[in-house]
């Protein structure tokens, strides 16, 4: 029998929309039993996956401004996490309704698919709520495992499956690497709890530079860095990327960014405040090398999906020029550039999930045959290149911005550079869909692509124009965190 | 009527973006109403256009229309708008100059929706870089004016658009992500938690970050105008875009670069501008000389214009900087008169290519004629174009010179020799395309101007006899902004900025 009064429990409620999530991704599971097999016009398991993210949406909401630590400190809901929450209900939500027509057209009208990214989405929401190593650990891997199944979905195209078997090998390896940092630390500190690890920097001054514990700082620091997909720890990102299905490339690059991003940040300013001016020029390197690795590399690509996941390398690079600040303001800005990032780039890959087809030469002539995809491609791109009113623009102005108040004049011009230096094949994709000529692609889609697309849009144009309330928000949560 | 007038700026910004979204709502095939509500929306927007140019005061404040509201609380960034003589009269030009490319547009024949959706777009974008009072509205308008050029020049150009329009896109926003940064560093340097221009211009800047700052704004305008050695996007950019998106860069596009001088560059760092005078008169002059003569020997004759251009912009920078009275009037003045004369000349050599696709000068002689209409008013454009007394030219160039003479002999030497080779290399085209034996075949079938061609090239004639008779009327509205101009840049300090808030 369920105990009621455990239910009732203050501390449970703090993990409510991911149990909520687990629970519906069990239906979909049993769900997709059923369906099984049998010819469909609609995706029946993702409208289940969807009521499941409405349903953890409709329980976080009451959890807004609460601020409370559960199980020990392992994991907490403040005003950060919440964040990340209901971001990574936006990225989940988007994924399944971009997929709800691919799948049914590509045979992958699967529970699995559906019940995969719920869990995931628990992985990554547990991430951004944990305050112990061990549990960023275990929903980390939570997420990974299901990433890793969600990328070889396509399991009789061997690009998917060579991508999977990178990603899984090399996301292992980096695993280790996180792990045994943790471990380093653990040794160093003699907690896991993230506070704690604080507090004894703090009280032994003299212990801070203990090899051990440096050595396991760094570890950690290049696990998130592997996860986030920064140069040179990138090179599983293209291919990954390119063999799957193209809504899991697009929940790879932001979801899977936004939650390696919520934990680095939470640990990093939690933990080792105290090693920013040892880390600053170290994190600087490597985002100047992820700026122009990015960058440079996908001025050469052919196929979008490849572009965009040197692309989505870049934004990691641009997004660490706000950890190299490490102020409030830049904090805040990495957090609302996650979010704008979410937006348009599950955009831009669901309109090309909607196309079917990934390279340049197949897309020429679709903007002016189907009007409505070309303009969210113009939005998409526009967006990504920075180009205002969209949330593109409004995240690089907020997060340089903050690089300039930090004074890090240097890394932020070299950043612009790149922006500039990106819209090239931001644009080019542009050429391809309006400039080169008549298209002799049919395609069908329907509802459900329209709608996905319509909130990706209104998503990049409203944070774009009004982000005003979003922004303070984000500037509070950050504040108490810090 | 009073919602209008306290609003007008922003009626005037989005009442284009209006039409343009009305647009989307026709089908694909109805071309015919397309081009009726996208030519209706232009003419409201003309009308508005002339309502502030007659509503603007010469006596009152210098920034008149002002709005205000907050907008982006947490970031500082506010939507703010007002516009002095200078920006005034930029507006109502665009609103002209739009309104005429919607109606000399009817003849494009793929994606008609599209065409005029981007016209539409570019002068709500044009305008709202005008209007605008913050820094970072500013920017976002003047990044907003971009994407739908873009197109224009992409899917509506010559053969080697796709070349020309990644290029002026990138050069452009190479130049404008640059301004970025010294927007963020002006910003922190305030330290005052917003954007406002005017509120910035009493900043005291130390010399060695005013230099830098300077330079970057300067870089990102210079590409716009554009001025040596930034102008190398400019004629290809020209030469393969349509004829309404020639017409749209360089009639109003280009003076975006100038007005940037003018309300940034200028007011916000005069230590650096003084210094950096020298350089920018050497560029403009060496502009003017060596611009004029690559124009003489250009085969094809929109990239004669395109070149003849940039000399033109050349000198309304160079008296613009030099800060004297005549000069600043001059070159305003100058602004408008290129406005209407390129825009003119651009237009005439659109109808010709609608009729004969040869743009080379070789391929025509005798068309006067042929098409005695048509080289009547090309005449007129090109003689106001180098300045011949009772057209618009002559005014702006006289007062530029004295302008420039009053600062620089030296200075004033060379440029008027730029207007000597200015003569030649635009007679002479004339005289080779116009005169002589009509000769070749297919020329003999070309038809003179029609009713709407006529209709359309008419009020840009006029206003070239119009302002060159009676300029005063026109001067007269920008003495203030002129005097309070020149008073920021000399003194630092915005002391006779006075904002009319009612």
């Amino acid at each position: 029998m369920i105990d009621f009064k455990t239910l009732a429990d203050p501390k449970l409620i703090v993990i409510l929309p991911e149990i909520v999530l687990t629970i519906f991704a069990m239906v979909v599971l049993i769900a997709g039993v059923f369906s099984e097999g049998k010819e469909t016009k609609y995706s029946s398991n993702g409208y289940i996956a969807i009521i499941g993210i409405i349903f953890s949406f409709l329980v976080l909401i009451p959890l807004y401004g609460k601020d409370i630590s559960a199980f020990n400190h392992m994991v907490v809901l403040d005003g950060y996490a919440f964040f990340f929450k209901v971001v990574t209900l936006i990225i989940a939500g988007l994924t399944i309704i971009s997929s709800m027509n691919y799948t049914v057209k590509n045979g992958l009208e699967l529970g699995e698919y559906y019940a995969l990214i719920l869990f995931a989405a628990v992985g990554m929401m547990l991430m951004a709520s944990s305050t112990n190593l061990i549990m960023i650990f275990i929903a980390l891997e939570m997420m990974s495992v299901s990433i890793y199944c969600l990328a070889a979905f396509k399991r009789k195209d061997d690009k998917s499956v060579e991508g999977a078997i990178k990603y899984f090998i090399l996301g292992a390896f980096s695993a280790a690497f996180l792990l045994f940092g943790m471990a380093l630390v653990y040794g160093g500190t003699g907690t896991f709890d993230l506070k704690e690890i604080f507090n004894y920097i703090k009280i032994y001054p003299e212990y801070r530079y203990n090899p051990m514990l440096i050595g396991g700082i760094a570890l950690i620091a290049t696990g998130f860095l592997f996860k986030i997909s920064t140069v040179p720890f990138h090179m599983w990102t293209p291919d990954v990327y390119q063999g799957a299905p193209s809504p899991i490339s697009g929940f790879m690059a932001t979801g899977v960014k936004a939650a390696a991003f919520a934990a680095f940040l939470r640990v990093f300013i939690t933990s080792f405040n105290f090693y920013h001016s040892d880390y600053a020029g170290i994190i600087a390197f490597f985002a100047v090398i992820t700026m122009f690795g990015g960058n440079l590399i996908a001025l050469a690509q052919t196929n979008i999906k490849r572009m965009l996941a040197y692309s989505s390398i870049a934004h990691a690079g641009y997004m660490l020029v706000g950890i190299v600040a490490s102020t409030q303001i830049s904090n805040s800005a990495i957090l609302f550039y996650l979010l704008g990032y979410a937006f348009m780039n599950i955009g831009a890959f669901s309109v090309l999930a909607t196309i079917g087809k990934n390279s340049l030469e197949d897309v020429k002539g679709v903007g002016l045959k189907y009007p409505f995809l070309g303009i969210a491609m113009c939005v998409f791109m526009f967006s990504m290149a920075g180009v205002p009113p969209a949330v593109g623009f409004l995240g690089k102005f907020y997060l340089f911005s903050a690089a300039i108040n930090a004074k890090l004049y240097g890394l932020t011009i070299l950043a612009v550079i790149n922006s500039a230096i990106s819209a090239y094949y931001y644009l080019r994709v542009l050429v391809y869909f309006y400039f080169k000529g008549e298209s002799n692609l049919s395609l069908n889609y329907n509802m459900s692509n329209v709608f996905g697309l319509s909130l990706a849009i209104a998503g990049v144009l409203y944070l774009g124009i009004l982000p005003s309330s979003v922004i303070s928000y984000l500037q509070q949560s950050i504040m108490h965190l810090m | 009527m009073e919602i209008i007038t306290n609003h007008l700026l922003t009626i005037l910004i989005f009442l284009p973006l209006a039409g343009a979204i009305t647009l989307l709502g026709f089908q694909r095939d109805n071309d015919g109403g397309v081009k009726l509500i996208a030519s209706f929306f232009g003419f409201m927007n003309l009308i508005l256009g002339l309502v502030l140019f007659f509503c603007y005061s010469g006596n009152g404040a210098v920034f008149q229309f002002v709005e205000k509201y907050q907008w982006i609380k947490s970031l500082g960034i506010q939507y703010y708008l007002g516009v002095d003589a200078v920006s005034m009269y930029l507006i109502t030009a665009t609103t002209l100059m739009t309104a005429i490319c919607l109606v000399a547009s009817w003849n494009i024949k793929k994606y008609v929706r599209e065409y005029f959706l981007c016209i539409l777009f570019v002068e709500s974008g044009v305008i709202g870089a005008l209007a605008a009072l913050d820094l970072v509205l500013f920017y976002i308008f003047w990044e907003v004016m971009l994407i739908p050029m873009y197109f224009l020049i992409g899917i509506w150009g010559d053969y080697k658009r796709i070349y020309s329009t990644l290029k002026f896109y990138i050069y452009t926003m190479a130049g404008s992500v640059i301004m970025l940064v010294a927007i963020f560093t002006l910003y922190w340097l305030n330290g005052k938690g917003n954007f406002e221009i005017l509120g910035m211009y009493n900043m005291s800047i130390p010399a060695s970050k005013q230099m830098l700052l300077f330079l970057a704004f300067f870089v990102a305008f210079a590409i716009k105008v554009p001025l040596i050695p930034f102008h190398t996007w400019q004629p290809d950019t020209y030469v393969n875009a349509p004829t309404a998106g020639t017409v749209l860069l360089a009639a109003v596009l280009s003076k975006m670069g100038v007005y940037g001088f003018y309300r940034f560059a200028l007011p916000l760092f005069p230590e650096a501008a003084m210094r950096f005078t020298p350089v920018i008169a050497t560029l403009t002059l060496v502009a003017v000389v060596y611009i004029s003569l690559i124009a003489i020997v250009q085969k094809d004759m929109k990239r004669l214009i395109a070149y003849s251009s940039v000399a033109h912009l050349a000198i309304i920078v160079l008296g613009m900087y030099l800060l004297t009275t005549q000069g600043v009037q001059g070159a305003i003045f100058q602004m408008l008169n290129h406005t209407v004369v390129t825009g003119a000349l651009f237009l005439l050599l659109g109808i010709l290519f609608e009729r004969s696709a040869s743009r080379q000068i070789k391929d025509y002689s005798g068309l006067a004629k042929q098409m005695p209409l048509y080289a009547t008013f090309f005449m007129i454009a090109m003689l106001a174009s180098v300045g011949l007394p009772g057209t618009n030219g002559f005014i702006g160039e006289f007062l530029l010179f004295i302008g420039i003479f009053k600062a620089n002999i030296f200075y004033a030497v060379i440029a008027c020799s730029g207007t000597v080779l200015g003569a030649i290399y635009i007679l002479w085209m004339y005289q080779r395309s116009f005169f002589g034996p009509l000769e070749k075949e297919e020329n003999k079938k070309l038809p003179d101007m029609n009713v709407r061609e006529f209709g359309y090239m008419i009020p840009l004639i006029i206003l070239i006899f119009v302002m060159g008779i009676f300029p005063q009327y026109f001067i007269k509205k920008f003495n203030n902004t002129t005097v309070s101009f020149i008073n920021t840049v000399k003194t630092g300090h915005a002391v006779s900025m006075i904002i009319d808030n009612k």
